[in-house]
Protein backbone atom coordinates (compact mmCIF):
# COMPACT_ATOMS: atom_id res chain seq x y z
CA UNK A 1 0.00 0.00 0.00
CA UNK A 2 2.74 2.16 0.14
CA UNK A 3 4.93 3.76 -2.59
CA UNK A 4 8.35 3.04 -3.76
CA UNK A 5 8.78 6.97 -3.43
CA UNK A 6 7.15 7.05 0.57
CA UNK A 7 9.09 4.15 1.38
CA UNK A 8 12.63 5.77 0.13
CA UNK A 9 11.56 9.08 1.35
CA UNK A 10 11.30 7.61 5.03
CA UNK A 11 13.93 5.09 4.65
CA UNK A 12 16.61 7.39 2.90
CA UNK A 13 17.34 10.41 5.40
CA UNK A 14 17.97 8.23 8.23
CA UNK A 15 19.92 5.54 6.95
CA UNK A 16 22.65 8.29 5.67
CA UNK A 17 22.78 10.06 8.66
CA UNK A 18 23.50 7.14 10.89
CA UNK A 19 25.94 5.94 8.36
CA UNK A 20 27.93 9.95 8.60
CA UNK A 21 27.94 9.82 12.42
CA UNK A 22 27.36 6.38 13.53
CA UNK A 23 29.18 3.65 11.12
CA UNK A 24 31.89 6.10 9.97
CA UNK A 25 32.62 7.22 12.95
CA UNK A 26 33.24 3.67 14.45
CA UNK A 27 34.67 2.68 11.62
CA UNK A 28 37.33 5.70 11.78
CA UNK A 29 38.25 4.19 15.46
CA UNK A 30 39.19 1.52 13.62
CA UNK A 31 41.48 3.51 11.41
CA UNK A 32 43.09 5.46 13.89
CA UNK A 33 43.76 2.13 16.17
CA UNK A 34 46.77 1.56 13.19
CA UNK A 35 47.63 5.06 12.97
CA UNK A 36 50.44 7.00 14.60
CA UNK A 37 51.29 10.08 16.28
CA UNK A 38 54.83 12.03 15.11
CA UNK A 39 57.18 13.45 17.16
CA UNK A 40 56.02 16.61 16.67
CA UNK A 41 52.56 15.46 17.95
CA UNK A 42 50.90 14.92 14.27
CA UNK A 43 48.79 12.35 13.66
CA UNK A 44 50.33 9.91 10.97
CA UNK A 45 47.76 8.42 8.50
CA UNK A 46 49.95 5.38 7.85
CA UNK A 47 49.25 2.10 8.95
CA UNK A 48 51.11 0.29 12.16
CA UNK A 49 50.36 -2.22 14.82
CA UNK A 50 52.39 -0.38 17.38
CA UNK A 51 49.68 0.76 19.25
CA UNK A 52 48.61 -3.04 19.90
CA UNK A 53 51.89 -3.89 20.32
CA UNK A 54 52.18 -1.12 23.35
CA UNK A 55 48.64 -2.30 24.20
CA UNK A 56 50.28 -5.81 25.10
CA UNK A 57 53.59 -5.46 25.77
CA UNK A 58 52.57 -2.14 28.49
CA UNK A 59 51.68 -4.01 31.47
CA UNK A 60 49.77 -1.07 33.35
CA UNK A 61 47.21 -1.11 30.33
CA UNK A 62 46.86 -4.67 30.87
CA UNK A 63 46.09 -4.07 35.28
CA UNK A 64 44.01 -1.26 34.43
CA UNK A 65 41.59 -2.93 32.23
CA UNK A 66 41.65 -5.72 34.39
CA UNK A 67 40.64 -3.71 37.76
CA UNK A 68 37.91 -2.35 35.27
CA UNK A 69 36.32 -5.80 34.99
CA UNK A 70 36.55 -6.20 38.67
CA UNK A 71 35.31 -3.02 39.54
CA UNK A 72 32.44 -3.51 36.81
CA UNK A 73 31.91 -7.31 37.90
CA UNK A 74 31.58 -6.00 41.15
CA UNK A 75 28.93 -3.37 40.30
CA UNK A 76 26.89 -6.36 38.41
CA UNK A 77 26.86 -8.17 41.33
CA UNK A 78 25.60 -5.68 43.59
CA UNK A 79 23.58 -4.35 41.39
CA UNK A 80 21.45 -7.55 40.79
CA UNK A 81 21.62 -8.52 44.58
CA UNK A 82 19.64 -5.19 44.70
CA UNK A 83 17.52 -5.40 41.87
CA UNK A 84 16.24 -8.52 41.88
CA UNK A 85 14.61 -9.32 45.48
CA UNK A 86 13.06 -5.69 44.54
CA UNK A 87 11.48 -6.91 41.56
CA UNK A 88 10.43 -9.61 42.81
CA UNK A 89 9.04 -8.34 45.42
CA UNK A 90 7.21 -5.34 43.53
CA UNK A 91 5.52 -8.16 40.23
CA UNK A 92 4.52 -10.73 43.15
CA UNK A 93 3.71 -8.65 46.54
CA UNK A 94 3.82 -5.01 46.20
CA UNK A 95 -0.17 -5.48 45.31
CA UNK A 96 -2.12 -2.65 44.41
CA UNK A 97 0.88 -0.13 45.29
CA UNK A 98 2.96 -1.89 42.26
CA UNK A 99 3.00 1.50 39.82
CA UNK A 100 3.88 3.84 42.68
CA UNK A 101 6.52 1.56 43.55
CA UNK A 102 8.37 1.15 39.96
CA UNK A 103 7.90 5.13 39.24
CA UNK A 104 10.08 5.45 43.06
CA UNK A 105 12.48 3.37 41.20
CA UNK A 106 12.84 5.30 38.03
CA UNK A 107 12.56 9.15 39.71
CA UNK A 108 16.14 8.39 40.47
CA UNK A 109 17.25 8.18 37.00
CA UNK A 110 15.62 11.80 36.31
CA UNK A 111 18.40 12.95 38.74
CA UNK A 112 21.68 13.44 36.94
CA UNK A 113 24.51 10.90 37.21
CA UNK A 114 27.06 13.72 38.23
CA UNK A 115 24.95 15.36 41.00
CA UNK A 116 24.51 11.47 42.15
CA UNK A 117 28.10 11.00 42.13
CA UNK A 118 29.07 14.46 43.70
CA UNK A 119 26.16 13.56 46.28
CA UNK A 120 28.01 10.66 47.10
CA UNK A 121 31.43 12.55 47.19
CA UNK A 122 29.76 15.23 49.81
CA UNK A 123 28.69 11.71 52.38
CA UNK A 124 32.06 10.27 51.86
CA UNK A 125 34.88 13.03 52.14
CA UNK A 126 36.72 13.12 55.30
CA UNK A 127 34.61 16.14 56.85
CA UNK A 128 31.77 14.39 54.55
CA UNK A 129 28.43 13.82 55.95
CA UNK A 130 29.28 10.33 56.77
CA UNK A 131 32.44 10.24 58.98
CA UNK A 132 30.95 14.12 60.67
CA UNK A 133 27.93 11.65 61.39
CA UNK A 134 30.30 8.81 62.97
CA UNK A 135 32.08 11.36 65.17
CA UNK A 136 28.81 13.12 66.53
CA UNK A 137 27.86 9.69 67.80
CA UNK A 138 30.68 9.12 69.02
CA UNK A 139 31.82 5.71 67.05
CA UNK A 140 34.61 7.05 65.64
CA UNK A 141 37.47 9.69 66.74
CA UNK A 142 38.73 10.46 63.53
CA UNK A 143 37.28 10.40 59.35
CA UNK A 144 37.54 6.98 57.70
CA UNK A 145 40.09 8.12 54.98
CA UNK A 146 38.93 4.66 53.31
CA UNK A 147 35.51 5.59 52.63
CA UNK A 148 36.36 8.24 49.61
CA UNK A 149 39.14 7.75 46.64
CA UNK A 150 39.29 4.62 46.85
CA UNK A 151 37.66 1.84 44.53
CA UNK A 152 35.35 1.30 47.38
CA UNK A 153 33.81 4.61 46.50
CA UNK A 154 33.34 4.14 42.62
CA UNK A 155 31.94 0.55 43.72
CA UNK A 156 29.22 2.41 45.77
CA UNK A 157 28.61 4.92 43.66
CA UNK A 158 28.26 3.10 40.19
CA UNK A 159 26.12 0.54 41.92
CA UNK A 160 23.70 3.68 43.36
CA UNK A 161 23.45 4.32 39.33
CA UNK A 162 23.28 0.95 37.57
CA UNK A 163 20.76 -0.68 40.59
CA UNK A 164 17.88 0.81 38.40
CA UNK A 165 19.36 -0.65 35.28
CA UNK A 166 19.94 -4.08 36.78
CA UNK A 167 15.94 -3.35 37.77
CA UNK A 168 14.34 -3.00 34.43
CA UNK A 169 14.34 -6.11 32.57
CA UNK A 170 14.23 -8.05 35.46
CA UNK A 171 10.76 -6.37 36.59
CA UNK A 172 10.23 -6.82 32.66
CA UNK A 173 10.96 -10.37 32.54
CA UNK A 174 8.89 -11.45 35.70
CA UNK A 175 6.11 -9.34 34.94
CA UNK A 176 6.09 -11.20 31.71
CA UNK A 177 5.85 -14.48 33.68
CA UNK A 178 2.00 -16.05 33.20
CA UNK A 179 0.81 -15.76 36.35
CA UNK A 180 -1.47 -19.32 36.23
CA UNK A 181 1.96 -21.08 35.49
CA UNK A 182 2.50 -20.12 39.57
CA UNK A 183 -0.71 -21.10 40.70
CA UNK A 184 -0.59 -24.30 38.86
CA UNK A 185 2.50 -25.09 40.31
CA UNK A 186 1.37 -24.51 43.81
CA UNK A 187 -1.73 -26.50 42.87
CA UNK A 188 0.46 -29.13 42.18
CA UNK A 189 2.25 -29.18 46.00
CA UNK A 190 5.11 -26.99 45.33
CA UNK A 191 6.66 -25.06 48.27
CA UNK A 192 7.32 -21.40 47.78
CA UNK A 193 10.52 -21.88 47.35
CA UNK A 194 9.95 -24.57 44.84
CA UNK A 195 8.04 -22.85 42.58
CA UNK A 196 10.52 -19.70 42.99
CA UNK A 197 13.43 -21.48 42.05
CA UNK A 198 11.95 -23.88 39.74
CA UNK A 199 9.45 -21.53 37.67
CA UNK A 200 9.70 -18.04 38.50
CA UNK A 201 14.04 -18.15 38.75
CA UNK A 202 14.24 -19.72 35.26
CA UNK A 203 11.67 -17.87 33.32
CA UNK A 204 13.68 -14.35 34.59
CA UNK A 205 17.38 -15.19 33.69
CA UNK A 206 16.68 -13.72 30.00
CA UNK A 207 16.23 -10.56 32.77
CA UNK A 208 18.72 -11.62 34.43
CA UNK A 209 21.20 -11.60 32.29
CA UNK A 210 20.22 -8.01 29.98
CA UNK A 211 20.16 -6.58 33.65
CA UNK A 212 23.79 -8.12 34.31
CA UNK A 213 24.90 -6.78 30.75
CA UNK A 214 23.63 -3.24 31.24
CA UNK A 215 25.15 -2.83 34.58
CA UNK A 216 28.65 -4.65 33.64
CA UNK A 217 28.58 -2.80 30.57
CA UNK A 218 28.20 0.71 31.38
CA UNK A 219 30.26 0.81 34.40
CA UNK A 220 33.50 -0.94 32.62
CA UNK A 221 33.37 2.39 30.21
CA UNK A 222 32.84 4.86 33.17
CA UNK A 223 35.43 7.55 33.46
CA UNK A 224 33.67 9.96 35.27
CA UNK A 225 33.08 8.10 38.88
CA UNK A 226 36.64 7.35 38.99
CA UNK A 227 37.79 10.81 38.45
CA UNK A 228 35.75 12.02 40.92
CA UNK A 229 36.06 9.69 43.31
CA UNK A 230 38.55 7.07 42.97
CA UNK A 231 41.88 8.58 44.01
CA UNK A 232 44.86 6.91 41.94
CA UNK A 233 43.88 3.33 43.54
CA UNK A 234 40.59 3.82 41.58
CA UNK A 235 41.85 4.67 37.74
CA UNK A 236 40.11 2.76 35.09
CA UNK A 237 40.59 1.87 31.81
CA UNK A 238 38.76 4.80 30.22
CA UNK A 239 40.85 7.44 32.67
CA UNK A 240 43.64 6.20 30.37
CA UNK A 241 41.79 6.68 27.30
CA UNK A 242 40.76 10.21 28.22
CA UNK A 243 44.69 11.08 29.41
CA UNK A 244 45.71 10.07 26.09
CA UNK A 245 42.89 11.99 23.98
CA UNK A 246 43.93 15.01 26.36
CA UNK A 247 47.39 16.03 28.45
CA UNK A 248 49.08 12.70 26.68
CA UNK A 249 48.14 13.57 23.53
CA UNK A 250 47.84 9.87 21.64
CA UNK A 251 45.10 10.06 19.97
CA UNK A 252 45.90 6.87 17.81
CA UNK A 253 46.69 4.53 20.81
CA UNK A 254 43.99 5.62 22.84
CA UNK A 255 41.89 4.64 19.81
CA UNK A 256 43.55 1.25 20.00
CA UNK A 257 42.28 0.76 23.61
CA UNK A 258 38.73 2.05 23.19
CA UNK A 259 38.68 -0.38 19.96
CA UNK A 260 39.57 -3.07 22.39
CA UNK A 261 37.03 -2.23 24.41
CA UNK A 262 34.47 -1.95 21.78
CA UNK A 263 35.39 -5.43 20.59
CA UNK A 264 35.12 -6.65 24.49
CA UNK A 265 31.56 -5.14 24.94
CA UNK A 266 30.31 -6.45 21.35
CA UNK A 267 31.28 -9.70 22.26
CA UNK A 268 29.85 -9.32 26.19
CA UNK A 269 26.11 -8.37 24.27
CA UNK A 270 26.74 -10.79 21.60
CA UNK A 271 27.00 -13.72 24.30
CA UNK A 272 24.46 -12.45 26.82
CA UNK A 273 22.13 -12.25 24.19
CA UNK A 274 22.34 -15.92 22.75
CA UNK A 275 21.75 -16.84 26.38
CA UNK A 276 18.90 -14.80 26.84
CA UNK A 277 17.60 -16.67 23.42
CA UNK A 278 18.10 -20.40 25.06
CA UNK A 279 16.42 -19.49 27.87
CA UNK A 280 13.44 -17.80 26.46
CA UNK A 281 10.05 -18.89 27.35
CA UNK A 282 8.03 -19.17 23.79
CA UNK B 1 -3.16 -10.21 35.36
CA UNK B 2 -2.74 -11.93 38.99
CA UNK B 3 -5.03 -14.51 40.52
CA UNK B 4 -6.22 -13.32 43.77
CA UNK B 5 -4.00 -15.83 45.78
CA UNK B 6 -0.80 -14.32 44.23
CA UNK B 7 -1.65 -10.81 44.41
CA UNK B 8 -2.46 -10.79 48.19
CA UNK B 9 0.90 -12.51 49.57
CA UNK B 10 3.40 -10.91 51.97
CA UNK B 11 6.97 -10.98 53.04
CA UNK B 12 8.35 -9.07 55.86
CA UNK B 13 11.64 -9.59 54.57
CA UNK B 14 11.26 -8.71 50.92
CA UNK B 15 9.74 -5.62 51.56
CA UNK B 16 12.11 -4.55 54.27
CA UNK B 17 14.42 -5.66 51.35
CA UNK B 18 12.76 -3.47 48.98
CA UNK B 19 12.73 -0.33 52.07
CA UNK B 20 16.41 -0.32 52.46
CA UNK B 21 17.05 -0.31 48.38
CA UNK B 22 14.27 2.91 48.04
CA UNK B 23 17.22 4.09 51.03
CA UNK B 24 19.88 3.39 49.19
CA UNK B 25 18.63 5.08 46.13
CA UNK B 26 16.91 8.32 47.37
CA UNK B 27 19.79 8.95 50.75
CA UNK B 28 21.88 10.86 48.19
CA UNK B 29 19.13 12.96 46.69
CA UNK B 30 18.19 13.66 49.99
CA UNK B 31 21.47 14.57 51.73
CA UNK B 32 21.63 16.76 47.96
CA UNK B 33 18.30 18.84 48.77
CA UNK B 34 19.20 19.30 52.46
CA UNK B 35 22.48 20.73 52.58
CA UNK B 36 21.65 22.73 49.65
CA UNK B 37 19.90 24.66 52.83
CA UNK B 38 22.99 24.57 54.87
CA UNK B 39 24.44 27.37 56.22
CA UNK B 40 27.65 25.86 57.08
CA UNK B 41 28.31 24.37 53.57
CA UNK B 42 28.45 20.81 52.38
CA UNK B 43 28.70 18.04 55.01
CA UNK B 44 29.26 18.28 58.19
CA UNK B 45 26.37 16.60 60.57
CA UNK B 46 24.39 17.67 61.42
CA UNK B 47 23.17 20.55 58.92
CA UNK B 48 22.72 24.18 60.57
CA UNK B 49 22.38 27.63 59.76
CA UNK B 50 19.30 27.03 57.62
CA UNK B 51 19.47 29.34 54.65
CA UNK B 52 18.67 30.54 51.32
CA UNK B 53 21.82 32.30 50.71
CA UNK B 54 23.55 28.94 48.47
CA UNK B 55 20.45 30.31 45.86
CA UNK B 56 20.88 33.78 46.21
CA UNK B 57 24.49 32.89 45.17
CA UNK B 58 23.29 30.49 42.44
CA UNK B 59 20.75 33.17 40.72
CA UNK B 60 23.63 35.82 40.59
CA UNK B 61 25.65 33.33 38.78
CA UNK B 62 25.76 34.32 35.36
CA UNK B 63 28.22 31.45 33.97
CA UNK B 64 25.33 28.77 35.53
CA UNK B 65 22.79 30.52 34.13
CA UNK B 66 24.23 30.63 30.47
CA UNK B 67 25.13 26.97 30.86
CA UNK B 68 21.28 26.37 31.85
CA UNK B 69 20.80 28.14 28.33
CA UNK B 70 23.62 26.29 26.25
CA UNK B 71 21.86 22.75 27.41
CA UNK B 72 18.55 23.93 26.81
CA UNK B 73 19.02 25.03 23.21
CA UNK B 74 20.81 21.68 22.61
CA UNK B 75 18.27 19.51 24.14
CA UNK B 76 15.64 21.39 21.67
CA UNK B 77 17.81 20.75 19.07
CA UNK B 78 18.72 17.18 20.09
CA UNK B 79 14.91 16.11 20.13
CA UNK B 80 14.34 18.02 16.97
CA UNK B 81 17.41 15.88 15.24
CA UNK B 82 16.49 12.89 16.69
CA UNK B 83 12.32 13.14 15.95
CA UNK B 84 13.28 14.18 12.39
CA UNK B 85 15.05 11.16 11.79
CA UNK B 86 13.91 8.56 14.32
CA UNK B 87 10.48 9.26 13.32
CA UNK B 88 11.09 8.44 9.58
CA UNK B 89 13.30 5.41 10.63
CA UNK B 90 10.38 3.98 12.36
CA UNK B 91 7.99 4.24 9.55
CA UNK B 92 10.87 2.89 7.61
CA UNK B 93 11.47 -0.27 9.48
CA UNK B 94 7.26 -0.78 10.24
CA UNK B 95 6.69 -0.42 6.33
CA UNK B 96 9.42 -1.07 4.04
CA UNK B 97 12.48 -3.68 3.33
CA UNK B 98 15.95 -2.35 2.71
CA UNK B 99 19.26 -3.70 2.52
CA UNK B 100 21.06 -3.52 5.84
CA UNK B 101 18.23 -4.08 8.28
CA UNK B 102 18.70 -5.51 10.73
CA UNK B 103 22.49 -3.89 10.57
CA UNK B 104 20.54 -0.36 10.73
CA UNK B 105 18.49 -1.61 13.99
CA UNK B 106 21.74 -2.24 16.15
CA UNK B 107 23.51 0.56 15.09
CA UNK B 108 21.22 2.93 15.81
CA UNK B 109 21.16 1.21 19.08
CA UNK B 110 24.75 0.86 19.87
CA UNK B 111 24.98 4.72 21.36
CA UNK B 112 22.55 3.71 24.17
CA UNK B 113 24.17 0.64 24.76
CA UNK B 114 27.66 1.31 24.52
CA UNK B 115 29.81 3.51 26.93
CA UNK B 116 29.14 7.46 26.44
CA UNK B 117 33.30 7.58 25.87
CA UNK B 118 33.27 5.27 22.93
CA UNK B 119 30.48 7.40 20.81
CA UNK B 120 31.81 10.39 22.11
CA UNK B 121 35.51 9.46 20.86
CA UNK B 122 34.29 8.40 17.79
CA UNK B 123 32.57 11.59 16.71
CA UNK B 124 35.56 13.19 18.06
CA UNK B 125 37.91 11.75 15.49
CA UNK B 126 35.09 12.48 12.78
CA UNK B 127 34.99 15.91 13.28
CA UNK B 128 38.51 16.14 13.78
CA UNK B 129 39.07 14.39 10.65
CA UNK B 130 36.57 16.26 8.71
CA UNK B 131 38.37 19.36 10.58
CA UNK B 132 35.35 20.73 11.87
CA UNK B 133 35.56 22.52 14.99
CA UNK B 134 34.50 22.05 18.00
CA UNK B 135 30.98 23.74 19.20
CA UNK B 136 27.51 23.97 20.71
CA UNK B 137 26.53 22.11 17.56
CA UNK B 138 29.17 19.41 17.68
CA UNK B 139 27.34 18.63 21.04
CA UNK B 140 24.02 19.21 19.30
CA UNK B 141 25.01 16.61 16.52
CA UNK B 142 26.43 13.94 18.84
CA UNK B 143 23.25 14.00 21.19
CA UNK B 144 20.77 14.51 18.28
CA UNK B 145 22.73 11.09 16.59
CA UNK B 146 22.79 9.32 20.11
CA UNK B 147 19.41 9.74 20.77
CA UNK B 148 17.19 8.63 17.67
CA UNK B 149 16.98 5.21 18.32
CA UNK B 150 14.87 6.71 21.48
CA UNK B 151 12.91 8.30 18.89
CA UNK B 152 12.60 5.37 16.67
CA UNK B 153 12.66 2.36 19.70
CA UNK B 154 8.78 4.56 20.98
CA UNK B 155 7.28 5.73 17.86
CA UNK B 156 7.90 2.06 16.23
CA UNK B 157 5.71 1.13 18.96
CA UNK B 158 3.21 3.31 18.44
CA UNK B 159 3.13 2.22 14.94
CA UNK B 160 2.15 -1.28 15.87
CA UNK B 161 -0.54 -0.15 17.87
CA UNK B 162 -1.75 1.60 14.91
CA UNK B 163 -4.92 0.38 13.10
CA UNK B 164 -3.54 0.36 9.13
CA UNK B 165 -6.98 0.24 7.89
CA UNK B 166 -7.33 3.79 8.83
CA UNK B 167 -4.56 4.94 6.96
CA UNK B 168 -5.49 2.55 3.75
CA UNK B 169 -9.34 4.02 4.16
CA UNK B 170 -7.62 7.88 3.92
CA UNK B 171 -5.47 7.07 0.74
CA UNK B 172 -8.50 5.23 -0.71
CA UNK B 173 -10.48 8.18 -0.33
CA UNK B 174 -8.17 10.26 -2.07
CA UNK B 175 -5.90 11.34 -0.17
CA UNK B 176 -2.53 11.70 -0.42
CA UNK B 177 0.75 10.29 1.70
CA UNK B 178 1.71 13.63 2.93
CA UNK B 179 -1.95 14.18 3.75
CA UNK B 180 -2.77 10.78 5.34
CA UNK B 181 1.17 10.96 7.80
CA UNK B 182 -0.02 14.46 8.88
CA UNK B 183 -3.83 13.81 9.49
CA UNK B 184 -4.17 10.52 10.58
CA UNK B 185 -0.51 8.90 11.46
CA UNK B 186 1.10 11.86 12.93
CA UNK B 187 -1.85 12.28 15.30
CA UNK B 188 -2.12 8.77 16.57
CA UNK B 189 1.18 8.82 17.10
CA UNK B 190 0.93 11.77 19.32
CA UNK B 191 1.51 10.14 22.67
CA UNK B 192 5.19 8.26 21.57
CA UNK B 193 5.77 11.10 20.25
CA UNK B 194 5.42 13.46 23.01
CA UNK B 195 7.06 10.46 25.29
CA UNK B 196 10.05 10.48 23.17
CA UNK B 197 10.73 14.07 22.68
CA UNK B 198 10.18 14.32 26.71
CA UNK B 199 13.03 11.27 27.27
CA UNK B 200 15.14 12.43 24.55
CA UNK B 201 15.10 16.16 26.38
CA UNK B 202 15.90 14.80 29.69
CA UNK B 203 18.84 12.62 28.67
CA UNK B 204 20.46 15.51 26.63
CA UNK B 205 20.24 17.71 29.57
CA UNK B 206 21.44 15.23 31.88
CA UNK B 207 24.16 14.22 29.00
CA UNK B 208 27.78 14.15 29.74
CA UNK B 209 30.11 11.33 28.55
CA UNK B 210 29.92 11.98 24.84
CA UNK B 211 29.70 15.72 25.28
CA UNK B 212 32.63 15.95 27.16
CA UNK B 213 34.76 15.29 24.13
CA UNK B 214 33.16 17.34 22.00
CA UNK B 215 32.69 20.79 24.15
CA UNK B 216 34.30 23.94 22.13
CA UNK B 217 33.98 27.03 24.07
CA UNK B 218 30.63 27.26 25.38
CA UNK B 219 29.23 24.72 28.70
CA UNK B 220 26.79 22.87 28.64
CA UNK B 221 25.31 22.70 32.36
CA UNK B 222 26.46 19.18 33.17
CA UNK B 223 30.47 20.83 31.88
CA UNK B 224 30.02 23.61 33.92
CA UNK B 225 29.05 21.59 36.90
CA UNK B 226 32.24 19.11 36.34
CA UNK B 227 34.30 22.25 35.94
CA UNK B 228 33.49 23.04 39.36
CA UNK B 229 33.80 20.39 41.17
CA UNK B 230 36.91 19.67 39.70
CA UNK B 231 37.94 22.85 41.38
CA UNK B 232 36.67 22.06 44.68
CA UNK B 233 32.97 21.25 46.10
CA UNK B 234 30.24 23.90 46.84
CA UNK B 235 26.36 24.19 48.06
CA UNK B 236 25.78 26.37 44.89
CA UNK B 237 25.83 22.90 43.23
CA UNK B 238 23.34 21.31 45.36
CA UNK B 239 21.18 24.54 44.67
CA UNK B 240 21.06 23.91 41.15
CA UNK B 241 20.67 20.22 41.20
CA UNK B 242 17.58 20.62 43.80
CA UNK B 243 16.24 22.94 41.10
CA UNK B 244 16.54 20.57 38.37
CA UNK B 245 14.85 17.37 40.65
CA UNK B 246 11.85 19.73 41.04
CA UNK B 247 11.65 20.29 37.33
CA UNK B 248 12.14 16.78 36.07
CA UNK B 249 9.12 15.64 38.71
CA UNK B 250 7.09 18.24 37.23
CA UNK B 251 8.04 17.15 34.31
CA UNK B 252 6.80 13.15 34.80
CA UNK B 253 3.68 14.44 36.75
CA UNK B 254 2.99 16.58 33.60
CA UNK B 255 3.91 12.85 31.41
CA UNK B 256 1.57 10.48 33.89
CA UNK B 257 -1.56 12.80 33.78
CA UNK B 258 -1.05 13.16 29.94
CA UNK B 259 -0.46 9.30 29.44
CA UNK B 260 -3.28 8.70 31.91
CA UNK B 261 -5.97 10.44 30.52
CA UNK B 262 -4.98 8.44 27.32
CA UNK B 263 -5.05 4.65 28.21
CA UNK B 264 -3.50 2.48 31.20
CA UNK B 265 -0.86 2.48 33.28
CA UNK B 266 2.00 4.74 32.23
CA UNK B 267 5.57 3.11 32.00
CA UNK B 268 8.46 5.54 30.94
CA UNK B 269 10.85 3.99 28.08
CA UNK B 270 9.27 1.12 28.62
CA UNK B 271 9.39 -0.15 24.58
CA UNK B 272 12.80 1.30 24.80
CA UNK B 273 13.54 -0.61 27.79
CA UNK B 274 12.25 -3.87 25.72
CA UNK B 275 13.86 -3.12 22.42
CA UNK B 276 17.26 -2.56 24.13
CA UNK B 277 16.94 -5.80 26.48
CA UNK B 278 15.89 -7.93 23.92
CA UNK B 279 18.52 -6.45 21.27
CA UNK B 280 16.08 -7.33 18.01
Amino acid sequence: MFSRTYRAVVTVPPLLWVTVFLLVPYLLMFCYSFWSVSTSQNVVHSWTLSNYRQLVGVHVYGQTLLRSMWIAARVMLFSLLLGYPLAYFLSFYAGRRKDLFYQLVIIPLWVSYLVRAYAWKTILGSDGVLNTLLQYVHLTKHPLEFLLYSPFAVVLTLTHIYTPFAFLPIYASLEHIPRPLIEASQDLGASAAQTFWRVVFPLSIPGVLAGATFAFVLSLGDFLAPLLLGGPSGIMISNIVVSLFGAAYNWPLGAAISLGMLVLVVSLLFVSEGLEKKWRFS
Amino acid sequence: MSGANVANRRSPWLLMHALAVFAFLYLPIAILIIYSFNGAGVGGFPPRDLTLDWYRRLFADSAIWESVGNSLMVAGCAVAIALGLGIPAALALDRAQFPGKALFRRVVLLPLILPGIITGLSLLMLFNESRIKLSLLTIILGHGTALISVATTEVFAGLQKLERAQEEASLDLGANYWQTFLRITLPNLKLSIIGAALLIFTLSMDEIAVSFFLIGRNNTLPLEIWGRLRRGITPEINAISTIIFVFSLAAIVLWYRLRRSAEGPPEIAAELIETVVQGD
